[in-house]
């Protein structure tokens, strides 16, 4: 067993880390201050190579593994957990299923300039009625002609609003329940498509989160990604890789406030000494080194099991469930460091808590990796 | 046009340094080593050299043991071509002058017309490098360097260098060896794309008989390395602000003797 990243990975771990202290942690607190979507570094992330981590150069992405993308996703998320949600879509609940289920054609106009970043991508899966029971869909896409004509209501869809086009899941058989779902490619400017509103959230609020609305909207049969009735798989191995991804967000989060908890600790001085030689504040620093290289470590495990094509969906449930439980634990106890300087947003680790929170929730909330992980262990079918 | 450029790998700045047990050496666990920052702006000024002409060739070396392979490495996934890395145990003392010598050499067999590297590394300073590696060639060479322009015909190159209260401007002849200031250019970060090709890229191991280079003995020694003496505590001058601001400039002034 090896516990060592490749030459490249380091080196991939090493250009993310530099790129995001010199140019994404600068403009992490205002951007979410200002819920201002970040074009430009979201841009400078396109020329580097990191939205498109894991497509092959040939479909315009870099050609890297899925532990390259985690390490990279990481270092980013550690600098701006907004930035983190719009590589993890992009990357992997958007260009993965284009890469591993859409026909040459539709890599062609869907995949290539959106690995290379040029355009965003986005995942349309959840309704106001289907989060957790996302098999209650209520999108409907009807066959007519060479086309399906879309009607329903998509809703916190990550990036929805920057994306050019959305990975949209929809009911074509009704009566055949979650066998009935199929998967679309709809470029975000097709008629009938509309953005109807973009939340104003807690926490990632320098990225978008948006209510797409389809009225009549008509898409050509050649943009249905895989066959009809198999849009629900698609969602769900789609999710397997992404929460990978979250999870990492997750680590990256909990990183960042650990190490403000630790510089913290060891400049803030009470009762004569720094604080960080009082036992309470160590017993928080101990747990929090001990979670994320746990959290970390189950993050690595399943990006590699992904990348050796092996089973990896109970692995990615325990990695984001373990992640995002530990970056609230430990984002809530970095303000506990920081007793009220921690409470202000002058100090980082405020928004480091607000960003922790949805880790719990998007891409299967914690109760739903449980439900995951329990199939598995118990040797169910899901 | 061929385009050399020296590198050396260094501690990165944010090293704690520790002496070795001899005292003579420093001791390299825990140390991250990165390209030297200057030699970064030479790397990055050779590739843009290369990308403006739309042809040529840059070539990263650097002198050093095994490590050093990972400094030419980033070289490489920058968007070096290929890069040579002298490493022999015969260099294994190298001070400038053998370390100039065996670049000459190199040099001399990849016959480029332009050699770059940083104003100094920055783990000794010692600078001297660029201006022995000048003297064994016989080339012209420039310092300091902020701007820089190579002529259509890549004949000459225009040099400009930073002086106190502003630039000297000097026509060189190519070939040239020319050093960068901070101030060159902004160096790039590696692609994904370019991080993945790197290994692919040819990176040759040269022993100093390659170059034709006898075993020599180093011309300089060192006697004995210290740690910087710890820096003294500061002070917080108490009581009320007009007191606290005469005892300010009396201390400034008696104790610091800075005004």
């Amino acid at each position: 067993m090896r516990f060592t990243l490749t030459d490249e990975q380091q080196m991939i771990q090493a250009m993310a880390r530099e790129f995001a202290e010199s140019e994404i942690r600068p403009i992490a607190a205002e951007i979410d201050r200002e819920a201002r979507f970040p074009h430009e570094t979201v841009k400078r992330m396109a020329e580097l190579g990191l939205l498109g981590i894991i497509v092959p150069e040939a479909w315009g992405g870099s050609g890297g593994d899925t532990v390259s993308y985690v390490v990279a996703l990481e270092e980013i998320a550690r600098a701006c957990a907004s930035h983190a949600v719009v590589m993890a879509v992009n990357n992997s609940l958007y260009c993965w299923p284009v890469l591993t289920y859409g026909t040459d054609e539709q890599k062609e106009r869907f995949l290539t300039p959106f690995a290379a970043g040029h355009q965003l991508g986005c995942f349309a899966l959840t309704e106001p009625q289907a989060g957790s029971d996302a098999t209650n869909q209520h999108t409907l896409a009807v066959r007519d002609g060479d086309a399906y004509v879309l009607n329903g209501k998509k809703q916190f869809v990550s990036t929805g609003r920057e994306a050019s086009a959305a990975l949209v899941f929809c009911q074509t058989d009704v009566a055949k329940g979650s066998h009935g779902i199929s998967a679309f490619l709809v470029e975000k400017s097709a008629p009938g498509l509309s953005v109807s509103k973009t939340e104003d959230k807690l926490g990632i609020r320098a990225s978008d989160t948006a209510e797409l609305v389809f009225e009549d909207c008509r898409v050509p049969a050649a943009q249905r990604l895989g066959e009809e009735g198999q849009g629900f798989r698609i969602a769900l191995s789609t999710l397997d890789g992404g929460r990978i991804g979250i999870a990492a967000q997750a680590v990256g989060i909990a990183r960042a406030a650990y190490e403000r908890s630790i510089a913290y600790a060891r400049e803030r001085t009470s009762f004569g000494v720094p604080i960080g030689q009082h036992q309470m504040v160590q017993w928080m620093l101990a747990d929090m080194a001990t979670t994320i290289d746990g959290a970390r470590l189950l993050t690595q495990r399943a990006a590699a099991l992904k990348d050796a094509g092996a089973p990896h969906g109970a692995a990615a449930a325990m990695a984001k469930l373990f992640a995002a439980e530990t970056a609230m634990k430990v984002t809530t106890d970095a303000i506990q460091v920081h007793g009220g300087y921690g409470y202000i947003k002058e100090y980082d680790v405020e928004r480091y808590f607000r960003d922790a929170k949805i880790t719990q929730i998007y891409e299967g909330t914690s109760q739903i990796q449980k439900l995951v992980i329990a199939r598995h262990v118990l040797g169910e079918r899901a | 046009m061929k385009i050399l450029v020296a590198i050396k790998q260094v501690p990165d700045t944010a090293t704690q340094m520790k002496l070795g047990a001899d005292g003579k050496t420093i001791d390299p666990t825990g140390i991250t080593w990165i390209v030297s920052p200057y030699d970064e702006f030479a790397v990055e000024e050779a590739l843009r050299i290369k990308e403006k002409r739309g042809q040529g060739e840059v070539v990263a070396v650097s002198l050093g043991p095994d490590r050093v392979k990972e400094a030419l490495r980033s070289c490489l996934a920058m968007g070096c071509d290929r890069a040579i890395h002298l490493n022999d145990p015969a260099w294994g003392a190298a001070d400038t002058l053998m370390t100039a010598r065996a670049l000459a050499a190199v040099v001399k067999q990849e016959a480029p017309q332009l050699v770059l590297c940083g104003r100094q590394a920055i783990d000794d300073d010692m600078g001297a490098l660029p201006a022995q590696l000048g003297e064994l060639l016989g080339w012209p060479s420039a310092y300091w360097i902020m701007e820089e322009a190579v002529d259509a015909d890549g004949k000459t190159v225009r040099v400009a260098r930073q002086v106190e209260g502003g630039l000297e401007v000097f026509d060189l002849p190519l070939p040239a060896i020319v050093t960068a200031q901070k101030g060159l250019n902004e160096p790039r970060y590696p692609t994904l794309k370019g991080i993945m090709g790197a290994k692919k890229k040819e990176l040759k191991d040269v022993k100093a008989a390659d170059v034709g280079l006898a075993a020599e003995a180093p011309q300089l020694s060192i006697t004995a390395l210290e740690a910087l003496p710890p820096r003294p505590p500061g002070r917080i001058i108490q009581g009320d602000l007009p007191t606290a601001v005469k005892e300010l400039v009396r201390s400034l002034r008696e104790d610091a003797k800075a005004i």
